[in-house]
């Protein structure tokens, strides 16, 4: 009962902060629209050979990838790693709340002020590409769905787990960019994953990144995935994930030397 | 090696100075120039420090060739090719698009990202009290490191896809004028956008949006749609900083886009300075 008022409370907190920022949460929206570039090379490419995708399926998977990564943004690494370079993380640790509560219902909170943006993109799309506007059957929704939480928390997780090596290094971030390469390339997010070599494709599917992109975005738009393998994958990562992050958690916690600490 | 890259990149100081210079300033073209040496050096000097962060870059660097290589690749994997563009050729688009991601990162990030936070500390008031333009201190008083690896790379390929399509000394000349006209493009638009924080003040994210749309340079623009190629033609003149300079480099782009590239360049140029001052009329500095 207890956790969940913090969660509400949390949660309207950094609503009200988020709305504040309107005019700043347009501009970030935009800077998603690397798939949109993709989009456009790709309907072209259909148009001219057979590629086993059409003109339109391109259309629809490249605005799947646009909606789960506009759903799954996380920027966890710079907040946490200013928090302890600055030494901001001190009060936080007072409180009886874990700090990343803070940092996950605020990118919950954030998700919902990004909604009417992402609705009119959609709108947008719809007139540019009437031929690819699809309906998506129960079983695509709810797996869809469920599987876009999944791959928010983590994602949120993966990146929390680098921000707790800012106690040890002072630029946590560039790891997160240089993990990033492997994420915009591997993810899907630049062609559907059937179109890779074969060797490449199995690869990629061991490691974490299509269940952050591909993986929800393909069942919502109904192509076929191994459902169990994919959520099993997800789930293990996940688990790796959880056990570093409380463990460096810990260790960092005793190494952490900010003001007042 | 890392010294020898560092003098290399001391021959371009005359070249940047330049267009900072006009009839009206007081300060002389030799004095740009000794001015933004001075600059480097404090900052090169200071990032040396940190020669843990250049091997970070070098590794980043590498991997986002290996990605970008790996992304052209699936378009050519199979039988299509982009309407009019070889693999090699494709290639050369890739090598100047790295190019141009590592100038950006040495000279354009480093310093244009840092306007906002000028202001939003209304520490921008020193910058305008210094005898040299405020455009220029505030375009070109810091140099990273981190976007040297990404300008080697970006020649090698350059060199490495020319040597396919067979070209000569005098086409990688010849490639020169387009693309430094793409780099002042892109630094006009750049510091458009970082002025408009006199007024918005918050937006670090802007130039995260102009720089996700420049990826569309990766590509060569004949590779788009046709509404994509208007929009990054005449809107977000993409096609100017990399399709442009590769095609020149092959002797295949018509005079009129050498003449819209250099066209272009000026009259963003220009307005960058106008609409500076422009913004500086609306500054309301901490003090006063």
């Amino acid at each position: 009962m207890r956790s969940f008022r913090v969660a509400r409370t949390l949660i309207s907190v950094y609503y009200a902060y988020m709305v504040e920022y309107r005019a700043e949460l347009i501009f970030w929206v935009l800077s998603g629209s690397f798939p949109l570039i993709f989009l456009g090379l790709w309907n072209q490419a259909a148009q001219s050979g057979d590629l086993g995708f059409t003109s339109a399926e391109f259309a629809r998977y490249f605005l799947a990838i646009f909606l789960v990564r506009q759903f799954t943004v996380v920027w966890v690494i710079w907040d946490f790693e200013k928090e302890v370079v600055q030494g901001k993380l001190s009060p936080l640790l007072l409180q009886p709340v874990d700090p990343v509560w803070r940092h996950f219902f605020g990118h919950v909170a954030e998700r919902a002020t990004r909604i009417p943006f992402i609705l009119l993109l959609i709108g947008l799309f719809c007139l540019l590409y009437p031929e690819a506007i699809w309906l998506p059957t129960p079983y695509a929704c709810l797996w869809g769905s469920l599987t876009l939480l999944l791959s928010f928390c983590l994602r949120f997780l993966i990146q929390y787990t680098f921000a707790m090596l800012a106690f040890w290094i002072e630029r946590a971030s560039a790891i997160q960019q240089f993990w990033f390469l492997f994420y915009t390339f591997l993810s899907g997010m630049v062609a559907p994953l059937a179109l890779f070599p074969e060797p490449i494709r199995e690869f990629a599917l061991w490691t974490p990144f299509p269940y952050l992109v591909y993986f929800p975005a393909s069942l919502l738009i109904g192509l076929p995935v191994d459902l169990t393998r994919g959520l099993v994958m997800m789930v293990a990562w996940g688990a790796i994930a959880l056990l570093i992050n409380r463990w460096l958690w810990q260790a960092g916690l005793r190494r952490y030397s900010g003001m007042g600490a | 090696m890392l010294r020898d890259c560092i003098n290399i990149l001391f021959t371009a100081l005359p070249f940047i100075a330049v267009p900072f210079v006009t009839q009206k300033s007081i300060v002389s073209l030799a004095q740009y120039v000794r001015v933004l040496k001075l600059f480097w050096q404090v900052t090169i000097a200071a990032e040396l420090e940190y020669r843990v962060n250049f091997v970070i870059a070098v590794i980043s660097s590498i991997g986002g060739l290996a990605g970008s290589l790996f992304g052209l690749f699936l378009f050519y994997r199979t039988d299509y090719t982009f309407p009019g563009w070889l693999w090699s050729e494709a290639l050369v688009v890739l090598g100047i698009f790295t190019i141009l991601q590592g100038v950006a990162a040495t000279f354009l990030v480093p310093n244009l990202n840092k306007i906002v936070s000028y202001v939003q500390e209304g520490t921008l008031d020193f910058v305008l009290l210094k005898p040299v333009s405020s455009q220029f201190w505030l375009s070109t008083h810091t140099v990273s490191l981190w976007g040297l690896p990404d300008l080697i790379f970006g020649l090698v390929i350059v060199f490495y896809a020319g040597r396919q399509v067979g070209l000569s000394a005098l086409d990688y000349l010849a490639m020169l004028p387009p693309l430094g006209f793409g780099i002042l493009s892109l630094y006009s638009l750049w510091f458009i956008l970082g002025a408009t924080s006199i007024w918005f003040v918050k937006i670090y994210n802007v130039t995260e949006v102009l720089r996700s749309l420049l990826e569309a340079g990766r590509f060569p623009i004949e590779g788009y749609p046709a509404a994509y190629r208007v929009f990054f033609t005449f809107i977000i003149p993409v096609a100017f900083l990399t399709t442009v300079p590769a095609k020149t480099m092959m002797g295949r782009s018509e005079p009129t886009w050498l003449l819209g590239s250099a066209l272009l360049a000026l009259i963003l140029f220009q307005f960058s300075r106008w609409f500076w001052r422009f913004a500086l009329r609306f500054y309301t500095s901490a003090s006063s």
